[in-house]
């Protein structure tokens, strides 16, 4: 007999995750205790994990006595943005801030054109060569010249302070490029061979059907590529030798070593005693587009990192 | 998409990441060819007895997407790597990158004969060991830990939270370990709250390794878990119900079907993690350190970039860097080898 309840009683039955079907077994009062502890547990991790950020943002808005007071914890104390303010104001901040937008757009760019071209080629099991390709690009996972002579190498070739130091020696990731390579594997060969069928060449089916149909792995990898040359630092470190051409990555390392100050406050004496919320501030200020755009783009990461390692 | 080549049913994602996974595209037998109707002939006709000749007249527009990324590979992979023959070349700025003369083993013999280069050696050495003995594990438990959870809900917070430090700049990461240990910071504020006297922790070398191994599980344990939780969706739910009548309790479930249901995915990322054992935090540590604190936290690559780019004696720190690179080779292929005896799963 079919009532209300029975129906309802079915549907919880048949949206429970597999997993619990299988439970029919009346938990243990032990197992219900580690289940709560388990619980608890998890969020003290999740809780001190984002106790940084909080700790940050807290400080980023308080009065500099408050924290030096060591009173700032989990929320702004004498509550201000003047210092928002100050490092706003300060023209070599935006600078810096405008060539990290400048060299993520150019790297990004590079890198994207460099691994979908030779994932795609090294994706066709007919090349001839192609294990030796791929082999090229798998030994350097394992070996690398290091930094010495990498450094003599973009010196001699010219790129320093150019956003070729940057963008030319990091153009490909070898995981980002077997990421790619796996995803074209998969790709129907039914509709290349109609294409090709169709008049298209090798350019025009990348171009005009593979890349098209494509947009979930590329928008993955241009995620991957931009936030690594959006956090980079070490590079422009090496390779720049102005400040005008520093990334923000750069200009906020300086300041938190304290090599560099905010213009509005360099040489007075508060310069020195606004360090912790000129700190806060600049590193708010660095991450904010991640953290922004994190909540949607963060399954886009775990996708990407799944397709590379558990299929390859 | 992740789905496509899963076609054995639960476990064969593991199997492709136990057997195959990526490093190991090169040593891929003929069986990867084009499956489907001719095949067979088609690969014999187009694999084995093609020469260069022909491939290339027919595939050459693929030929020519290869070409800038070998480019690539070529000049900024290889010539570097050939480029360390310097540390046996006197080298002199402007001149060839390749160096000047012959000098053998002479800046070999130079580390070796330097005591900071000991110290160094032997701060990498502990760095290497702790982040390997402690940080390696934690993924696991983590994964673990979230696979008991019954909230869906509840699972996704917790992932997505400890997944965000791994997206943050290694200068803000600097940057926040900075803001927690300053003097008067969150950790000396707990510290005095419960009676203590508050520590200049950055100035203090007993401190860094404590530091510099909370900061990275901070930063790489909850993103260590994604492979994990992957590996564990992956087993099969029969095996539970096997164990549970043969009157296995949650322990021992976890212990005989759980654990070993990851095992290979373990073992990969172990070799993995041996491999880059010598390369410890090298950008964390130049940001963190200062000459206080060289007693602990100056490693190779570090004191490498004093001796490389801030003292310009280039010859000496390739030799030691070349040092570097080769123990990272020799440990991640005997590491490698031990496993594919040992355990049966290896990266190749």
């Amino acid at each position: 007999m079919v009532t209300a309840e029975n129906v309802t009683h079915l549907d919880e039955q048949l949206s429970k995750p597999t997993v619990y079907a299988t439970r029919t077994v009346k938990d243990t009062r032990g197992y219900r205790v580690f289940y709560v502890v388990n619980a608890t547990l998890l969020v003290i991790i999740a809780g001190v994990t984002l106790y940084p950020f909080v700790n940050l943002l807290a400080q980023a808005f308080s009065s500099e006595s408050y924290i030096n007071a060591g009173q700032v914890n989990l929320w702004p104390k004498g509550f201000n943005v003047t210092t928002f303010n100050l490092v706003m104001s300060d023209s070599m901040f935006w600078r810096n801030y405008q060539n990290t937008v400048y060299y993520t757009v150019v790297a990004t760019l590079v890198a994207m054109v460099f691994t979908t071209t030779f994932a795609y080629a090294i994706s066709k099991y007919h090349l001839k060569g192609r294990k030796v390709f791929i082999g090229i690009a798998v030994f350097t996972m394992f070996f690398n010249g290091g930094l010495i002579p990498n450094y003599v190498l973009v010196n001699e070739l010219g790129l320093r302070n150019s956003v070729w130091a940057i963008a030319l020696p990091n153009a490909i990731s070898v995981f980002n490029l077997l990421v790619m390579k796996s995803f074209f594997e998969n790709f129907s060969t039914e509709i290349e061979e109609a294409a090709e069928i169709d008049g298209l060449s090798t350019y025009g089916k990348l171009w005009r059907i593979v890349l098209p149909l494509s947009k979930a792995v590329i928008a993955t990898m241009i995620l991957f590529y931009a936030v690594s040359f959006w956090n980079s630092w070490f590079a422009a470190f090496l390779y720049m030798d102005h400040r005008e051409l520093y990334p923000v990555t750069v200009y906020l390392r300086n300041l938190i070593a304290g090599a560099t100050s905010v213009d509005g406050a360099a040489g007075s004496a508060e310069a020195t005693q606004i360090a912790a919320n000129v700190k806060a501030v600049t590193m708010l200020l660095t991450v904010l587009p991640i953290v922004c755009l994190y909540p949607f783009l963060q399954r886009y990461f775990v996708s990407g990192v799944m397709l590379g390692s558990v299929k390859q | 998409m992740s789905t496509d080549g899963v076609t054995v049913g639960s476990g064969a994602s593991q199997a492709a990441l136990a057997h195959d996974p990526a490093p190991a595209v090169a040593a891929r037998g003929a069986a990867d060819a084009p499956q489907g109707p001719g095949g067979r002939a088609a690969r014999k006709r187009r694999g084995g007895h093609m020469t260069w000749r022909r491939a290339l007249r027919r595939d050459w527009q693929l030929y020519s997407l290869l070409i800038l990324p070998l480019l690539f590979f070529a000049i900024f992979r290889y010539v570097p790597m050939f480029g360390n023959v310097i540390a046996f070349r006197r080298f002199r700025p402007g001149g060839s990158i390749f160096g000047e003369e012959w000098v053998g083993l002479h800046y070999v013999r130079m580390f070796i004969n330097d005591p900071t280069f000991w110290n160094v050696f032997q701060n990498t050495l502990v760095l290497g060991v702790l982040s390997l003995v402690i940080i390696f594990p934690l993924p696991i438990v983590l994964a673990l830990m979230l696979n008991e959870l019954r909230s869906q809900r509840f699972k996704r917070i917790v992932q997505t939270i400890s997944y965000l430090p791994h997206f943050m700049s290694i200068v803000i990461v600097a940057g926040l370990v900075f803001q927690l240990t300053a003097i008067r910071g969150t950790v000396n504020q707990i510290i005095t709250a419960i009676g203590g006297e508050a520590i200049g922790f950055m100035q203090l070398p007993e401190f860094f390794r404590t530091i510099y191994i909370s900061s990275e599980i901070w930063q790489t344990v909850g993103w260590g878990t994604i492979l994990y939780l992957a590996a564990l969706s992956t087993i099969d739910p029969q095996l539970y119900e096997a164990a549970r009548i043969d009157g296995a309790n949650r322990w021992r479930q976890t212990w005989h079907v759980t654990l070993p249901g990851i095992r290979p995915t373990m073992v990969v990322l172990l070799i993995l993690n041996i491999g880059s054992f010598m390369a410890v935090g090298f950008e964390k540590i130049l940001l963190l350190y200062n000459p206080l604190l060289y007693p602990t936290a100056d490693v190779i690559a570090t004191y490498l970039y004093r001796v490389g780019i801030g003292s310009s004696q280039f010859s000496y720190a390739t030799a030691i860097g070349l040092f570097e690179a080769i123990i990272g080779l020799t440990l991640v292929l005997s590491a490698n080898a031990i496993s594919r005896r040992v355990v049966g799963a290896s990266l190749w």
